[in-house]
């Protein structure tokens, strides 16, 4: 059975694979290894200078490289925007960028607190390096941070301590402008949405703007903020001439605002059904029971995520009057 | 009239070698598949380790050596079995037997083993509750057995045991809108649904607008620290007489909200009383009159 192919990546995947069966753990955490400093292949340009490195949907924790992380080539300097969901995603985010620029990092923007976006930072502390965030993301982490360290010690090939969860130096309540050489970057606050940090970057050179979470595309979106929240942030974005977005999941470039309708029709449906639901003198538990996901796109992860959202919009809608 | 179909089965299967790996220090995702692999037929059984927080001392603290019959035919809790929102997990708990003056529900206590306040609440009811029924939302961020346990007016006590597995990863036990909440602070909403006659128990709901901080969300990674501040003591009465009172504590969700019965007897005034940690009161009155359909009043 061994033979000398077994030191080949194919077998050791296989190796991993054999193990993952006999001990029932889980096959997505197995691949962690650190990768040689080449991945040019993993991103993509989505216009002159930006750069995504796209994510694939699954939940988090359980998956890997969940979340589209980015960034944006200035002249003087380059800004990441979101890092990835640990350090090792975050090292190879930062490989990315050395493949195509020799300037350095200066900036790197968390869109908003979920780890799948943001636990990647620690690779990018050092000096010069500035991390900015939503003027509400500190308090949303520090409730989250030791949730964070357990649900990763939970996965043996996750290595995560407190040092590795970074806050940001630099807050923005409402818009900030940073230059980074030849373009600035426009960072917007935004009400609760997708969560109540919810953070969004525009280029004035290619007009193309990273929403974060604020668009979820084949990933069902997840609220963890406010269904009415969102679905007004989405309905005032989809007035605003973008050239092309970059969404927190799904296809790293979209356009805009084709790309706001799919979560904008779900976070509607999913409205009118719940409200209905409560008017109707139904609680959570049956609302939970009851409510199916919105027919229409092929949304991803349903069965993860609906129940969570229809409890969501539930606690939030019945103070509704 | 709120229960949920039970999701539960109680078979119990000889797994406990296997569990004991599904300890905090064992990995939850292992967990899981081990329980996925093990137990596919009979679903999830009670085990010794699942039991340890509960017989090695929490069972004592709470009720000393009082015999407690575990059981379904008192009371029945209904859970899901995996909870989607570690912030928000409703809790429903049947009563088998009505409340008249000669035998009743007098208390109810909802323990949820692991959570940092295992005592989750403790509800009492009267004759003129009609159904000692109760639904609620918890708080539960790990894998962990749940308690309702009743106390009759003759001083038994029966429990009905559930386990629940609280998933998520981003859900924090902290509500999405801290803000919001803060903003509605006290504010409360009673409704009642009068279309049975007054005689009868008619469902009510009660809904406050709080926070519900336990002080223990912000953590060592900062200095940030928000006090403790939660709803401690409610209160329900109908024409001056309690149909419904309750200690709580911080494992109960942000912005508590309780659906219970009571039973009107004739038109009058049903009024919530809420007491938080900082001894901050709300309360709110409601008019109940024959055959509103539902009525609803606020601040």
């Amino acid at each position: 059975m061994p033979t000398k192919r077994q030191t080949s990546s194919a077998a050791r995947v296989s190796i991993l694979l054999l193990s993952c069966t006999l001990f029932a753990l889980s096959c997505a955490v197995a691949t962690s290894e650190q990768e040689p400093c080449s991945p040019s292949a993993e991103i993509v340009q989505v216009a002159d200078g930006i750069y995504v490195r796209q994510g694939q949907a699954a939940v988090v924790f359980e998956g890997e490289r969940i979340a589209n992380t980015g960034f944006v080539v200035g002249d003087r300097c380059v800004a990441v925007v979101d890092t990835g969901g640990s350090m090792a995603e975050g090292q190879a985010l930062d490989c990315a960028i050395r493949t195509v620029s020799d300037r350095s990092v200066c900036y790197v923007i968390n869109t908003h607190v979920h780890p799948d976006h943001l636990l990647g930072n620690a690779a990018f502390v050092r000096p010069g390096v500035e991390f900015v965030a939503h003027a509400k993301l500190p308090r949303a982490l520090a409730l989250r941070g030791d949730l964070y360290l357990e649900r990763a010690s939970a996965h043996e090939q996750r290595e995560l301590n407190a040092s590795q969860i970074v806050f940001p130096e630099r807050t923005v309540a409402t818009m900030v402008e940073l230059d980074i050489g030849g373009r600035v970057l426009t960072i917007r606050a935004h009400r609760s949405a997708h969560t109540d940090h919810d953070l969004s970057v525009m280029d004035s050179r290619t007009n193309t703007a990273f929403l974060g979470d604020l668009v979820f595309l084949e990933h069902l979106p997840v609220i963890d903020g406010s269904i009415n929240g969102w679905i007004g942030e989405l309905e005032q974005l989809s007035e605003v001439s973008i050239s092309y977005v970059v969404p927190g999941h799904g296809p790293p470039r979209t356009d805009w605002p084709a790309a706001a309708q799919p979560a904008l029709a779900y976070l509607t449906a999913l409205r009118e059904s719940v409200r209905a639901w409560i008017a109707s003198g139904g609680d959570l538990a049956s609302a939970q029971d009851t409510i199916d996901a919105p027919q229409g796109a092929a949304w991803q992860l349903v069965e993860r995520y609906h129940e969570r959202n229809v409890g969501a919009a539930f606690a939030e809608l019945e103070w509704e009057d | 009239m709120w229960a949920r179909h039970l999701r539960n089965s109680n078979g119990r299967t000889d797994n406990t070698v296997y569990q004991s790996r599904c300890n905090a220090s064992a990995g939850l995702l292992r967990c899981v598949i081990l329980s996925l692999v093990l137990l596919p037929v009979t679903g999830r059984a009670a085990t010794v380790e699942e039991d340890m927080l509960w017989t090695g001392g929490l069972r004592e603290a709470l009720f000393g050596d009082r015999p407690i019959i575990q059981s379904d035919d008192i009371i029945v809790l209904d859970v899901p079995t995996r909870a989607k929102d570690a912030a928000i997990v409703p809790v429903s708990i049947t009563a088998k037997i009505p409340q008249t003056d000669e035998r009743f529900i007098k208390s109810i206590y909802l323990v949820i083993d692991k959570n940092p306040g295992p005592l989750t609440g403790k509800f009492q009811f009267t004759p003129r509750s009609g159904r000692a029924d109760l639904a609620f939302r918890v708080r539960i961020d790990s894998y962990t057995p749940v308690r309702a346990i009743a106390e009759t007016n003759g001083g038994q006590l029966y429990m009905s045991r559930r386990f629940v597995k609280a998933s998520g990863g981003c859900s924090a036990p902290a509500g999405a809108d801290l803000d919001a909440a803060m903003a509605r602070l006290g504010r409360i909403k009673l409704k009642v649904n009068a279309d049975v006659p007054l005689d009868q128990p008619i469902p009510a709901q009660l809904m406050i607008s709080h926070p519900n901080l336990n002080g223990l969300q912000m953590n060592q990674l900062t200095r940030m620290y928000a006090p403790a501040h939660f709803v401690r003591h409610v209160k329900v009465s109908y024409e001056g007489e309690e149909v419904l009172s309750a200690e709580i504590g911080f494992g109960i969700s942000e912005n508590p909200n309780f659906r219970f019965f009571f039973v009107p007897g004739t038109e009058g005034e049903l009024t919530a009383e809420v007491t938080d940690t900082k001894n901050l009161e709300f309360s709110q009155t409601l008019r109940v009159s024959a055959n509103s359909t539902q009525s609803l009043a606020e601040d």
